[in-house]
């Protein structure tokens, strides 16, 4: 039977496994909205592009199966970029299908016409401009192909409205085969084996997980290889929870906001082994200072990491499951020796008050193990991932690569509908709330009981430590003068509201707010003078930390 | 340092915006680029002369791997290969100095191909040297005009 390609993309779709699609309709994805009507597929209406394209990605990261969302051309899908990219910065598996003008029209400016493929090119692993509607079925395949295997990504299908409308049969995709694609798996042989030998020489080795880890889903090969080889292990902030934080051989996040003890280990260690990670400046701080004195191996599935920004002595490209399957099996037969070293470093203290780690601290007391996370952008997000011990793999989405403000609450509108038996908390401030508060509304309607911990110093705290430390504390453009009323605001959307006023108040409210049930909002004041501490100033090695009081 | 390199990639619509835009966006620099089908003709076959040390050739080569499009890449400088540009000249002469540029671009193997009352246009083909040699005998009479194809180039058969 002949029916439309949208009825075709959403059987293709369906074929896919897809049960969730964050949208927005539009003038250019009418077929495919009404094709969506009389599918299983669940569609969500968003309140913006934006969040439709967030929500894709917290629903992945929280299942780790691909986000799919859709949008209008033009506007629609302009609006969609900064969510691409904020996917395609941290690996995330999206299919994001965008309207288009019809064929005839592409390039005459029409209503709504904007050249996404284009656009979305340096942000996407592969872009489709669908020119035959023969071929949707086809490129549906691929697409969900390319953005899952190897190194995750989002792909992005442009659909012309006349390739909508164009009547076919429906063929499913029954193989995927693209000739100039073939993902490397296995690791080389002979680097594994240096990998191994060195391993064995290393006094002090220190494993690195990165977001790898969990794409790779290698996190009980990384506790394996802990075991047998007593070697510490630090993360990268994508990478946490795939090592637990409440393990004795977690020494906590490295990098330029890291954990001290991480840092010191790193910069001490004579065996530095980077799983899945693509030693970012915000990582590795100056690339030349970086782990002086070690022997440095990379695993990737992604080749192009390797020695992108930090030489490498070993580099292994391959899956991490398999490399790391490999690497146990040989170090078993051997016998490795006991190690257990130290490194002097500093412990932050936390004061008890209304402050960031002392709540997080709270939090962590009082919540279930297996508690969703999701934090925007800024010191709530630093202060989150150096305080709260994340035990779990997928217990924490934020946006590391781009740095998104405006991610967390659609990220745990994703994250909520992906794992609905689990609790999701959303970690913002004041700056942040407001960039991803169009979703509240899509949260409201869902009746989802996400909890949205506001952090409010009235200030961007993040630009304003920034100014603090390289602009002489002259601060610019990061007060905001009006105090706003978050609880009416909650109350506007129907959420439980709670304003904290003071520290005693602290772990009667989570609790409450915990064991609710409902959407709930929590308002909770900060200091503006706080600072995130330690850190390392730009052109600094890890080593040089600072630590501001409080 | 120069890099040849030797690029197949689907004969799709976009490919070459795929492949100029990773250069600029990742600031590669390209001297030359030339596309044309191959034999095959899904293939097409990017020959991309790029400047930089080995580190940037290095991550050029692995970044354009990563193109989807890309289905090999291979750095030729260092091969035996046979590189050819093809080179169009106008050059001012006037009837005195039509004979001797005609005489001087036979030691070149190079042809006259259109004459003007007080031009010529010659064409060429070489390796790079070649055609900079032309170029710098063509140069005393008073060149109007040059276009320069990119270089092509291919791997010698195994002798």
């Amino acid at each position: 039977m002949h029916i439309n390609g949208a009825q075709i993309l959403v059987k293709a779709l369906e074929d896919q496994g897809v049960e969730i699609i964050f949208g927005y309709p539009g003038g250019a994805v009418l077929e495919i909205f009404d094709a969506l009507r009389e599918s299983s597929i669940c569609q969500i209406l968003v309140r913006h592009e934006q969040g439709g394209a967030h929500a894709a990605s917290g629903y992945a990261r929280a299942l780790g199966k691909t986000g799919v969302c859709v949008a209008t051309s033009g506007p629609g899908a302009t609006n969609l970029v900064t969510g691409i990219a904020t996917a395609y910065m941290d690996s995330v598996p999206l299919v994001v299908i965008t309207g288009q003008v019809p064929k005839a029209m592409v390039g005459t400016d029409a209503f709504q016409e904007v050249d996404i493929t284009g656009i979305a090119s340096p942000i996407t692993k592969y872009s489709y401009l669908v020119q035959d509607v023969k071929d949707l079925s086809r490129i549906v395949a691929e697409a969900f192909y390319i953005a899952e295997s190897g190194r995750p990504g989002p792909v992005l299908i442009d659909i012309p409205r006349d390739v909508s409308l164009a009547m076919e049969y429906y063929k499913p995709c029954e193989k995927v085969d693209i000739r100039s694609y073939k993902p490397n798996l296995k690791g080389h042989p002979t680097m594994i084996k240096n990998a191994i030998r060195l391993l064995s020489e290393a006094d002090s080795p220190v494993i690195c997980t990165g977001g790898g880890v969990i794409n790779a889903g290698a996190s009980l090969e990384v506790k394996k290889l802990v075991e047998i080889t007593g070697a510490k292990v630090v993360s990268t902030l994508m990478g946490l929870g795939s090592f637990p934080g409440n393990d004795p051989a977690f020494l906590g996040m490295l990098g330029t906001y890291g954990n001290h003890a991480a840092n010191m280990a790193v910069q001490n260690c004579d065996y530095f082994l980077a799983l899945g990670m693509r030693f970012d400046d915000r990582v590795v701080g100056n690339p030349e200072k970086f782990a002086p004195k070690a022997k440095i191996i990379h695993i990737d599935i992604d080749p192009a990491e390797i020695c992108k920004n930090v030489s490498v002595d070993v580099p292994i490209v391959g899956d991490l499951k398999n490399i790391l399957k490999e690497m146990i099996q040989h170090l078993s037969e051997g016998t490795s020796k006991p190690r257990s070293i130290n490194y002097p470093h500093h412990n932050v203290k936390i004061e008890e008050g209304l402050n960031v780690p002392w709540v997080l601290r709270s939090l962590k007391r009082l919540a279930p193990q297996d508690l969703i996370i999701t934090t925007d952008v800024g010191q709530h997000q630093m202060w989150t991932v150096q305080h709260y011990p994340f035990n779990r793999p997928r217990t924490l989405i934020s946006s590391g690569g781009l740095g998104t403000m405006g991610y967390g609450i659609p990220a745990a509108l994703g994250a909520q509908l992906a794992q609905p038996d689990k609790t999701v908390v959303v970690i913002t401030g004041d700056g942040s709330f407001q960039m991803g508060m169009p979703e509240l509304g899509t949260i409201a309607e869902l009746d989802l009981p996400i909890k949205i911990i506001i952090f409010n110093n009235q200030v961007l705290g993040m630009v304003r430590q920034l100014q603090h430390h390289y602009c002489g504390k002259r601060y610019a453009g990061v007060n905001f003068k009006k105090t706003l009323d978050f609880m009416y605001l909650a109350k506007a959307y129907g959420a439980e509201g709670f304003r904290i006023e003071n520290a005693q108040e602290v772990p009667e409210v989570l609790k409450e707010a915990l064991g609710n049930n409902k959407f709930t909002i929590i308002e909770c004041p900060i200091n503006p003078e706080d600072l995130v501490s330690p850190i390392v100033l730009a052109g600094d090695g890890l080593e040089k930390m600072f630590i501001f009081p409080g | 340092m120069k890099h040849t390199l030797a690029v197949l990639v689907e004969n799709h619509p976009g490919v070459l915006s795929r492949v100029s835009g990773l250069f600029a966006r990742r600031g590669y620099n390209i001297t030359s680029l030339v596309v044309s089908e191959t034999e095959d003709s899904s293939i097409s076959r990017m020959t991309i002369v790029v400047d930089g040390d080995e580190r940037i050739i290095e991550q050029v080569t692995k970044q354009l791997n990563k193109l989807i499009d890309v289905i090999k890449v291979n750095d030729v400088t260092n091969e035996d290969t046979v590189n050819r540009q093809l080179l169009l000249v106008r050059v001012n002469a006037d009837n005195s100095a039509k004979g001797e540029i005609a005489q001087l671009m036979d030691i070149f193997r190079a042809r006259i191909v259109d004459i003007g009352r007080k031009s010529l246009i010659v064409e060429a083909t070489g390796d790079e040297e070649k055609i900079q040699a032309i170029i710098r005998s063509l140069q005393p009479f008073g060149i109007q005009e040059i276009v320069k194809a990119g270089i092509i180039s291919m791997v010698r058969g195994p002798k």
